[in-house]
């Protein structure tokens, strides 16, 4: 395999993951964030500076940095999330751009604007797809129980919810701790692959591309947050050599799919429900 | 000993207009008791009070001894009320069985790491809850709608979800919001059955609001009849039919002209 396609996956595992943790959110929890590409900062910065400076194994300091990200949304999600409404996605900006100039201004720790280089990299493609199946098979698993019907019915409608004995802050808050949780990661594991990060990776562009990747796959659809990640980076990476124009096409892709679709690309259904349907036996 | 639920002295202002003055009543444990009323008059507004979603202004509300008061709604269906809504809340875009399902799942819970990893006792107790729901869906007759999504299905079946939801929480106190809202004659007769059924079978204590006088005539042995959000009368469907207060609040004041 060439180094160009290795790096593709890789990159597609990378964005698969965090996806996946927006798509709990804002696709099963049906709470909007303009802000997760600050959980990927933390991922990032927390493993390249104790990889770098500290000398940590990287696989436990990938993980610290997912968990700090985890903490972060604690405490954000905490006074927000009590309160219904758009409260968290208000918030969630000025704590992608707070993050964002901290990291560029706290020179001593993370180096300032000019990026972070010389991370180790660990990010290979047999880890970043171990890392990959894993978390997803979690997160498959975790929509499929108790947890996913009680983001589902948050979303849905939370007077009834929380009359169906759900405490609808605590859920919320508990997605959203996920959902960061798996930026994090993801984040981590791009400083690695990149070997050198920098404050403007992270910024609001960043943060929408994340939330429009799930919106574009369809809202509560796991499967759907995939694909359209697959979709968006591909459509990307085909159209580096006209790099100018990138991001026009990329919102005219995103336009067309609104109009054609707007639902999203899967609606809120998951593939497995398109594979299963010819063989399920008739509800007796 | 403390009576099984106790409403008393409640009282709820919005803004300028009193919605619930001063109301007191009680139940005892395996009653089946209407609560009617013009529109307007607070009945729903009390259910809103026992449930949590509004808090009391004044007064206490009290349940196998508890005060409600201070609870939040998830509290209050863990100590066993549950309720259905006047303006139906189900969760239109998932299966009748998943609304089910999402109720059900209250009482048999598993822990975050079985959610996650699907191991441990996560099948059992997934087709535990899956059994229940499917048992309460036979039981107000929608087995056969089980994979339907809820909002599709026709308006009478969706109180019917509604009742199963609640009961899928295992409550001792059911508070049914206009179960017979928008339906026919037919359906009435049959969803009556269905609530005296359930009332038996469940050993459940019922209060149900109603503005259709036939169904709380023919299923309540007491009522309660409200009117701007204060209590006029209570008593048999009998007294109920023949008290002043109730005939005034219904069919209107006689005007003596000279």
């Amino acid at each position: 395999m060439s180094g160009y396609t290795e790096g593709i996956i890789i990159l597609l595992c990378i964005n698969g993951i965090a996806a996946m943790g927006v798509s709990l959110l804002t696709g099963f929890t049906g709470i909007f964030s303009l802000g997760h590409a600050a959980y990927m900062a933390l991922g990032a910065y927390t493993t390249a500076i104790l990889t770098v400076q500290h000398e940590v194994h990287w696989l436990p300091a990938i993980l610290l940095g997912g968990l700090l990200a985890v903490a972060v949304a604690f405490f954000i999600g905490v006074p927000t999330l009590k309160l219904m409404g758009d409260y968290y996605a208000i918030a969630s900006i000025g704590l992608g751009e707070a993050i964002r100039l901290i990291l560029e201004n706290w020179q001593s720790v993370t180096r300032g604007a000019r990026g972070y280089p010389g991370i180790d990299p660990y990010t290979t493609l047999p880890v970043v797809a171990a890392f990959f199946l894993v978390l997803a098979i979690f997160m498959f698993n975790l929509i499929n129980s108790r947890f996913g019907r009680a983001c589902k019915a948050c979303r849905d409608d939370h007077v009834a919810s929380s009359l169906l004995g759900f405490n609808t802050a605590r859920v919320r808050v508990l997605s959203l701790m996920i959902s960061a949780f798996y930026c994090g990661v993801a984040g981590a594991l791009l400083g690695g692959f990149l070997s050198f990060i920098q404050p403007i990776m992270f910024d609001m562009l960043k943060s929408t591309e994340l939330t429009a990747v799930v919106v574009f796959g369809g809202l509560g659809s796991m499967s759907g947050s995939l694909l359209g990640t697959a979709v968006i980076t591909l459509i990307t990476e085909l159209f580096r050599p006209i790099s100018q124009y990138r991001m026009l096409i990329y919102g005219a892709v995103l336009v067309i799919i609104m109009v054609l679709r707007p639902e999203g690309i899967m609606g809120n259904r998951e593939f497995i429900s398109w594979v299963r349907a010819p063989f399920r036996r008739k509800a007796s | 000993m403390s009576p099984f639920f106790q409403l008393s002295g409640a009282t709820k202002n919005f803004g300028g207009v009193r919605a619930v003055d001063n109301m007191s009543f009680g139940l005892e444990k395996g009653e089946l008791v209407g609560l009617m009323g013009p529109n307007g008059a607070g009945k729903t507004t009390i259910f809103n009070l026992v449930t949590g979603v509004y808090g009391l202004d004044e007064g206490e509300i009290s349940f196998k001894g508890e005060d409600l008061g201070r609870l939040k709604s998830h509290q209050i269906t863990d100590r066993g009320i549950a309720r259905t809504f006047q303006n139906l809340r189900l969760f239109q875009r998932s299966s009748a069985l998943d609304n089910v399902m999402t109720a059900a799942q209250y009482r048999i819970p598993y822990t975050f790491i079985e959610c996650i990893t699907h191991l441990g006792s996560w099948r059992k107790k997934e087709k535990m809850i899956r059994e229940k729901s499917m048992g309460l869906l036979e039981r107000v007759g929608l087995a056969d709608r089980a994979d339907q999504a809820a909002g599709t299905l026709p308006y009478g079946f969706q109180r019917r979800l509604e009742i199963a939801r609640a009961l899928a929480l295992d409550p001792e106190l059911l508070l049914l919001d206009e179960p017979a809202a928008g339906m026919n004659a037919e359906e009435v007769s049959s969803l009556n059955v269905l609530i005296k059924d359930i009332h038996s079978d469940f050993g459940l204590t019922i209060l149900v609001i109603e503005h259709h006088m036939d169904l709380v005539m023919e299923i309540c042995p007491r009522i309660i009849c409200m009117n701007f959000g204060a209590k006029i009368a209570e008593g048999t469907p009998w007294e109920i039919q023949n008290h002043p207060e109730v005939l005034k609040a219904y069919l209107g004041e006689e005007e003596d002209d000279e």
